[in-house]
C-alpha cells in the first residue's frame, strides 16, 4: 500500500496547470481532493508520473447561484454542500447524495468536480447529475467548453475529458417552484458504494401533475444510467402508487447491474424498482412543500 | 449495587477511575511499535504469492537489486541454510517461514527485501514480485473435499501423512449421548457454519529486530500480546545459531489492539530477526493494511452439525456436534497446547444438559493459516453460537418461546458449582435474573405482542435472546500449558519509601486498560493510591515472566497475582506497623491504607508511615525493602455470564436490517472498574454484531480472496453499532482472591447469535429455522424472494 515515486507540481493558476498537463503528458493526473486517486495509487492500481495538484490554484472553490444555474466549483469539497442552508433547502437532492458519499473525514477533502471526473458508474454524484441534466465545464488550452451531462460519461471510467483539459465547473438548472429531488442508496454499511441507488428529481405543473422528471442510477451498469422511459413515463401524470411503480419497473428495465459481493443482479433490480417508488413519492411531497 | 471499600481518593475496586493510560492515548502520544526510530535502520518488505498453490519455478533477484538502496533479497533457499526456513506453530504443527519450493496460500511471504528506505523496499518488492516464475497448481479450498480421494495432498512434508487430516478430537460420553438421542421425544438438526473471519486490529504487526554483534544481544519491539512467551520461542528456535534467552530482550510497547492476532509468531517477524542477526543493523518490519488483512491468522472457520435432544416438555437431554475445521495449510492456531479446538466443550452453555458429545476434525486447505482465538476465549464463540441458536431451533420446533425455553433449563443457582456433561466444572452462576432483567429492561412481553400485530400486516421484525456462559481464565496448570510452559501469571510489587509504588506483571495490555485496574487492584489491597501506582508490562528484562493477554486470562490469573502480592506484602507491613506501635501482631487490623490497634482505633500506623519505616526504621533482623512478587497458578477457570436480546427490524421490501435494540446484561463476578467494563462491553458488542451481520473472508474456487481490502471487507462503524443498553448482575467467582472473573470476550462471544436470533425470528412464521452469519440483506433478500414475500 506504498505508490511508487511521483513527481508533485502545485501550480497556481489554472492555465499553469492545464500546461503541466500537457508537459507531462499521459502519466500526468490531476490531483484535487485525491479520495479516489490516492487509493488506487496506493495498491499500485494507478501509477501516475506526475499529480498536478489544483486545490492551491485560487477561485475554483464557489459555490454559487448564477445565470439561471447553481455553478459548483471543481475544487468545491463535500462537506460544503453540507454546510450551505440554503443548498439544503433548495437542492435536496444533492445534499441527500453528499452525505451518502463515503463519511465525513473523506467529505472533508473530496470534491464533486473529482467525483464526476473519476468517471467511476459507482460514484454517487453522476446520477445525481444526470437527474439534475447538469452541464459540465471543461478547460482546455484553448479555453471552455460546455458538455452536457447525458454526454460527458462516455465509457467504463471514461469521460468526454481530453487529455490536457480539466474539469472546471458544475452547473444544475435552477430548479423552478413546486420541485422537489431525492437521492436513495442502498449500502452494506456507511461508505459503501452501492449496491444500487437512485437520484430523482421532479418538478409539478399548477394541478399537481408531474412537468418534469430526471432520474439516474447509480451502480448498475457499467455507465451512470438515466432512466429516460421512466422519465418519460412520468411526465404529464398525476403522481400515483401506480404510475410510481410503472417508473420502478421502467428503472429497472434501464439497468443492467452484474452479480457481485453486494448481491445478485436480480437483487439489484429489486432494489431499484423499490428505490424508485419510494423515491418518487418522497421528492412529490418535497416538491408540494410537505417534508 | 457495586459496593466500594476504599474512598475516591484511594480509587480501589469499584471505583470507575478514569484511565491513566489514555492520558497518552488520546493525545497522539502513544509509543507503539513504528513509532520506533534507531540509528542505521534498515526496512523490510516482503513479496507475496499471487496464487493459491503453486510450485516456485525460480527467483530473480537481480532486478529488485539493482535498484539504489536495496540491501538484500532474502528467499526461503538463504534461510534454509541455517534452518529457518520452517518454524514450529503454537500448535506444534509447522509453518513456512519462506518457501523454498511451494506456495500454499494466496498472499504467502514468498521472499523479502531489505532496503534503506521504506519507499524503496515496496518499489523493489514489485521488482521482485514481477521476477518470480510459478507453476499453478489446482488448490483445496472447500474443506468438505479435504479428504477426498482426489484431493492434492498439501503436506507431503509431513512423515507419514497420508491425507489431509490433521487430526480428531472428541470430549463427552457419546454412548450416553446416543442413547439420550435414541430416547429423545424431539431432536433438532442444523448446519451451522461461523465463517473464516479477520482480526482487523488498528495497528497492524511488526517489529523492530536490532541485534549487537559486539554484545551478541538481540532486542525487539514487536506487536506481541505475550513478550514473555516469544522471548523463549526465539531462543528454542534460533539457538542453533547462537542466541541464548539471557541474551535475548522483547519488547511489547503500545499496542493498538490485539484480539488473539497478535499472539501468533509471524514469518514477517521471524525474517527481520533473522536480518538484523546476518546484517548487524537494526530492521524493522510493519505490515501494510492488505498485507495484515490477507495473510495473517484468521478465526472461526467452523463447520458445525448441531444436534439437541429433548423431552416433549421442552427439558434438554443430549446434545451432540460434528465439526469440521478449517485450519488452512497449518495449524496455527493460538489454543493452550492440550486443546486443539480450544474451549470449545463449553458448548452445553447455560443449561443443564444431562448428556453431550462433541468431535470435531480439523483439516488442510490452501488458506492462510490459523486459527486464532479473535475475542472468543479459545473457540468459545463457536461454541456459544452452536448452543443458543439450537435452543431458538427447539424452542420454534416446540412451539415454545424462547425465553421461556431458556428458563426451564438454565443451571439452577443451587447446582453451583456445577459439573457439565463435557467435564467443566463453572464456578458460580446465577442466569435466570440476567435473562429477566435483560427482558425487563427491553420490554419483552410488549415486543412479542408488537411482533404480532406487525407480522399481521406484512412487517418483519425479530427478538433473538443469548444467554451464554464464557469459560475465561486459562489456566490452572495440570490442564493448561503452551508448549509447555504452564500458563500461570505473575505480578511484581515494589513499595517505594514514600509510600507510592511500582508493579510490574506478564501480561500486557492491547487496549484492555490495565495500568488503571492493576492499580485499582494493589489500591484495593495496599489502600495506596492508584494514581500513585505505575503498572508496567512488555518488557521481558524488567517484568516478571507470564503468559500475556488473551482470552480474557489478565484478571483471572495476573490481577490474582497483584492481590496475592499485596496481602504478602500486607504481611511485613503488619510486622513493621507492630514494630512501630509497640504492640503484637495479633493486635492489629487493617483497613484499606492503614493498621490500628484493636479498641484504639487512634492508634495506627499508615501504608506510607510502614512504607518509610521499611527503609529507614525497620525492625531489626528483618530484611529491608516492602516488595513482593507473586506467580498465581489459578485452582480453575472463571464462568462469566449474561443475557443479551436483540430487537431487529427488516425492510420487508429491500431486506436491509436495522438492530433497534439490543440489551446488555452481563455478570463477570466483582467489577474492578466498572467504566472499563463498560468500555469493554461496548467494544466487545461491537465486535459482536460483526461478524453477525458483515465479516467474512471470502474465497473464490482458485483461492483469490474476494474482499481483501475494508472497501469490500467489512467492519461496522458507530453509524452501524446501536446504542447499546447495558446493565449487570454480580456473582463473584468463589476462587479468585477478589471474587472477579475476566469480561473483555463475553460481548463478542454473547452477541452473534443474539443477532442471528433476532433475524430467525422475524423469519419464523415463514418456516425459516436458520441462517448461518453473516445475515447481509442479501441473504434475507434471497430468502424473502424463495418464500414469495418479495416478488
Amino acid at each position: 500500500m506504498i505508490p511508487p515515486t511521483f513527481d508533485y507540481l502545485v501550480p497556481a493558476t489554472l492555465p499553469e496547470a492545464i500546461a503541466l498537463l500537457h508537459e507531462h503528458g499521459d502519466e500526468a493526473k490531476v490531483l484535487a481532493g485525491g479520495h479516489s486517486l490516492i487509493p488506487a495509487m496506493r495498491l499500485r492500481f494507478a501509477e501516475p508520473s506526475h499529480l498536478i495538484d489544483i486545490s492551491h490554484i485560487p477561485g475554483l472553490d464557489y459555490v454559487r447561484e448564477e445565470g439561471g444555474f447553481l455553478k459548483i466549483g471543481t475544487m468545491a469539497r463535500e462537506v460544503v454542500l453540507e454546510d450551505l442552508p440554503w443548498i439544503s433547502e433548495r437542492y435536496p437532492l444533492l445534499v441527500d447524495t453528499t452525505k451518502m458519499i463515503a463519511d465525513p473525514q473523506v467529505r472533508n477533502l473530496a470534491t464533486v468536480g473529482g467525483n464526476l471526473a473519476h468517471g467511476d458508474p459507482a460514484n454517487d454524484h453522476p446520477a445525481t447529475m444526470l437527474a439534475y441534466r447538469a452541464e459540465i465545464e471543461i478547460t482546455g488550452a484553448s479555453g471552455a467548453r460546455i458538455v452536457p451531462i447525458d454526454e460527458f460519461f462516455t465509457d467504463f471510467f471514461t469521460t468526454a475529458l481530453e487529455h490536457g483539459e480539466i474539469l472546471t465547473e458544475i452547473r444544475i438548472p435552477i430548479p423552478p417552484s413546486r420541485s422537489g429531488g431525492c437521492y436513495l442508496k442502498v449500502e452494506r454499511k456507511v461508505g459503501d458504494y452501492a449496491a444500487a441507488a437512485v437520484a430523482v428529481q421532479l418538478s409539478l405543473a399548477a394541478d399537481g401533475s408531474i412537468e418534469q422528471a430526471g432520474i439516474g442510477l447509480t451502480n448498475v451498469a457499467a455507465l451512470p444510467t438515466r432512466a429516460v422511459d421512466a422519465e418519460n413515463a412520468l411526465r404529464g401524470q398525476q403522481p400515483s402508487d401506480a404510475l410510481f411503480a410503472q417508473a420502478g419497473q421502467l428503472a429497472a428495465d434501464a439497468s443492467s447491474p452484474a452479480d457481485d459481493l453486494r448481491g445478485s443482479a436480480e437483487y439489484k433490480l429489486t432494489l431499484i424498482r423499490e428505490l424508485i417508488q419510494r423515491a418518487l413519492r418522497r421528492s412529490v411531497e418535497r416538491a408540494q412543500g410537505r417534508s | 449495587m457495586i459496593m466500594c471499600k476504599t474512598s475516591k481518593e484511594i480509587g480501589g475496586m469499584g471505583h470507575s477511575l478514569k484511565r491513566k493510560e489514555d492520558a497518552r492515548f488520546i493525545r497522539g502520544l502513544g509509543k507503539y511499535t513504528d513509532d520506533v526510530q534507531l540509528p542505521g535502520m534498515l526496512y523490510m518488505d516482503i513479496a507475496r504469492s499471487p496464487f493459491a498453490y503453486a510450485k516456485i519455478k525460480s527467483i530473480d533477484k537481480s532486478a529488485a537489486m539493482e535498484i539504489p538502496g536495496v540491501l538484500a533479497v532474502i528467499t526461503g533457499e538463504d534461510l534454509k541454510q541455517y534452518n529457518l526456513h520452517w518454524m514450529p506453530t503454537l500448535m506444534s504443527d509447522t509453518q513456512m517461514v519462506l518457501p523454498t519450493d511451494t506456495v500454499m496460500y494466496q498472499a504467502q511471504e514468498v521472499a523479502a527485501v531489505i532496503a534503506t528506505d521504506r519507499y524503496i523496499a515496496a518499489d523493489a518488492v514489485q521488482a521482485l514480485e514481477n521476477s518470480i516464475e510459478y507453476e499453478q497448481m489446482k488448490p483445496l479450498i472447500d474443506p468438505h473435499k479435504a479428504l477426498d480421494a482426489d484431493a492434492p495432498l498439501l503436506r507431503p512434508d509431513k512423515e507419514g501423512r497420508t491425507d489431509n487430516h490433521i487430526w480428531h478430537w472428541q470430549t463427552g460420553d457419546q454412548e450416553a449421548t446416543e442413547q439420550a438421542f435414541d430416547e429423545a421425544d424431539v431432536v433438532v438438526k442444523e448446519q451451522v457454519y461461523i465463517p473464516r473471519i479477520h482480526v482487523a486490529s488498528i495497528e497492524t504487526c511488526g517489529c523492530v529486530a536490532s541485534y549487537e554483534k559486539a554484545e551478541g544481544k538481540l532486542t525487539v519491539w514487536m506487536t506481541t500480546q505475550a513478550p514473555h512467551a516469544i522471548r523463549t520461542v526465539i531462543a528454542l528456535v534460533a539457538g542453533h545459531v547462537g542466541l541464548s534467552e539471557e541474551r535475548i530482550r522483547v519488547i511489547s510497547p503500545d499496542i493498538g489492539g490485539g484480539f488473539g492476532g497478535k499472539v501468533p509468531v509471524y514469518p514477517g517477524y521471524v525474517i527481520a530477526i533473522a536480518a538484523s542477526f546476518l546484517i548487524g543493523k537494526p530492521v524493522k518490519w510493519i505490515e501494510d493494511r492488505s498485507e495484515n488483512l490477507q495473510a495473517d491468522s484468521f478465526a472461526r472457520d467452523y463447520h458445525m452439525t448441531v444436534e439437541l435432544a429433548s423431552t416433549k416438555e421442552g427439558k434438554m437431554t443430549g446434545l451432540r456436534i460434528k465439526t469440521l475445521a478449517d485450519h488452512g495449510y497449518t495449524d496455527a492456531a493460538a489454543n493452550p497446547s492440550k486443546f486443539p479446538s480450544g474451549l470449545f466443550s463449553i458448548v452445553t452453555g447455560s443449561y443443564d444438559i444431562p448428556t453431550a458429545f462433541t468431535e470435531m476434525d480439523a483439516v488442510y486447505t490452501n488458506k492462510p493459516p490459523g486459527g486464532v482465538a479473535y475475542r472468543c476465549s479459545f473457540r468459545v464463540t463457536e461454541a456459544v453460537h452452536a448452543i443458543e441458536r439450537i435452543t431458538d431451533v427447539l424452542a420454534q420446533k416446540l412451539g415454545r418461546d424462547p425465553a421461556d425455553l431458556r428458563f426451564q433449563n438454565f443451571i439452577q443457582k443451587d447446582q453451583f458449582p456445577y459439573r457439565s456433561a463435557l467435564g467443566w466444572e463453572y464456578d458460580s452462576g446465577d442466569y435466570a435474573p440476567a435473562l429477566r432483567k435483560a427482558m425487563d429492561m427491553v420490554g419483552y412481553e410488549e415486543l412479542r405482542k408488537e411482533q404480532a400485530e406487525k407480522r399481521a400486516r406484512g412487517e418483519l421484525m425479530g427478538i433473538g435472546i443469548s444467554s451464554f456462559t464464557e469459560i475465561v481464565g486459562a489456566g490452572p496448570s495440570k490442564d493448561f500449558d503452551i508448549l509447555g510452559i504452564k500458563m500461570f501469571d505473575s505480578a511484581e510489587v515494589r513499595i517505594h519509601p514514600t509510600g507510592k509504588a511500582i508493579a510490574r506483571f506478564g501480561t500486557k495490555s492491547q487496549g484492555q486498560g490495565h495500568e488503571t485496574t492493576y492499580a485499582q487492584i494493589l489500591a484495593e489491597e495496599l489502600g495506596i493510591p492508584a494514581m500513585h501506582i505505575q503498572i508496567e508490562e512488555g518488557d521481558t528484562d524488567t517484568a516478571p515472566y507470564g503468559l500475556g493477554t488473551y482470552a480474557s486470562r489478565s484478571t483471572p490469573t495476573a490481577g490474582a497475582a497483584a492481590a496475592k502480592a499485596a496481602h504478602k506484602i500486607r504481611d511485613k507491613a503488619r510486622k513493621i506497623a507492630a514494630y512501630l506501635l509497640e504492640v503484637s501482631e495479633e493486635d492489629l487490623e487493617w483497613e484499606p491504607g492503614k493498621f490500628f490497634v484493636k479498641g484504639a482505633p487512634e492508634r495506627s500506623k499508615t501504608i506510607q508511615d510502614i512504607a518509610f519505616a521499611a527503609y529507614t526504621n525497620h525492625p531489626q533482623g528483618m530484611e529491608a525493602g516492602l516488595e513482593a512478587t507473586h506467580y498465581y497458578d489459578p485452582p480453575n477457570l472463571t464462568f462469566p455470564f449474561g443475557s443479551y436480546i436483540c430487537v431487529m427490524d427488516i425492510d420487508p421490501k429491500t431486506a436491509e436490517m436495522k438492530i433497534r435494540r439490543f440489551v446488555a446484561i452481563d455478570d463477570c463476578g466483582n467489577i474492578i472498574n466498572p467504566m472499563i467494563v463498560t468500555g469493554q462491553i461496548h467494544g466487545g458488542l461491537a465486535m459482536g454484531i460483526a461478524p453477525a451481520m458483515y465479516e467474512e473472508l471470502i474465497y473464490d474456487d482458485d483461492g483469490n480472496i474476494l474482499n481483501g481490502t475494508f472497501m469490500d471487507y467489512l467492519l461496522p462503524t458507530s453509524v452501524e453499532t446501536p446504542n447499546w443498553e447495558t446493565g449487570h448482575t454480580i456473582t463473584p467467582s468463589p476462587h479468585h482472591p477478589l471474587g472477579a472473573k475476566g469480561v473483555a470476550e463475553s460481548p463478542t462471544v454473547g452477541a452473534p447469535p443474539a443477532v442471528a436470533n433476532a433475524v430467525v425470528d422475524a423469519l419464523s412464521h415463514l418456516g425459516v429455522t436458520h441462517v448461518d452469519i453473516p445475515v447481509t440483506p442479501f441473504k434475507v433478500w434471497k430468502i424473502l424472494k424463495e418464500k414469495g414475500v418479495i416478488s
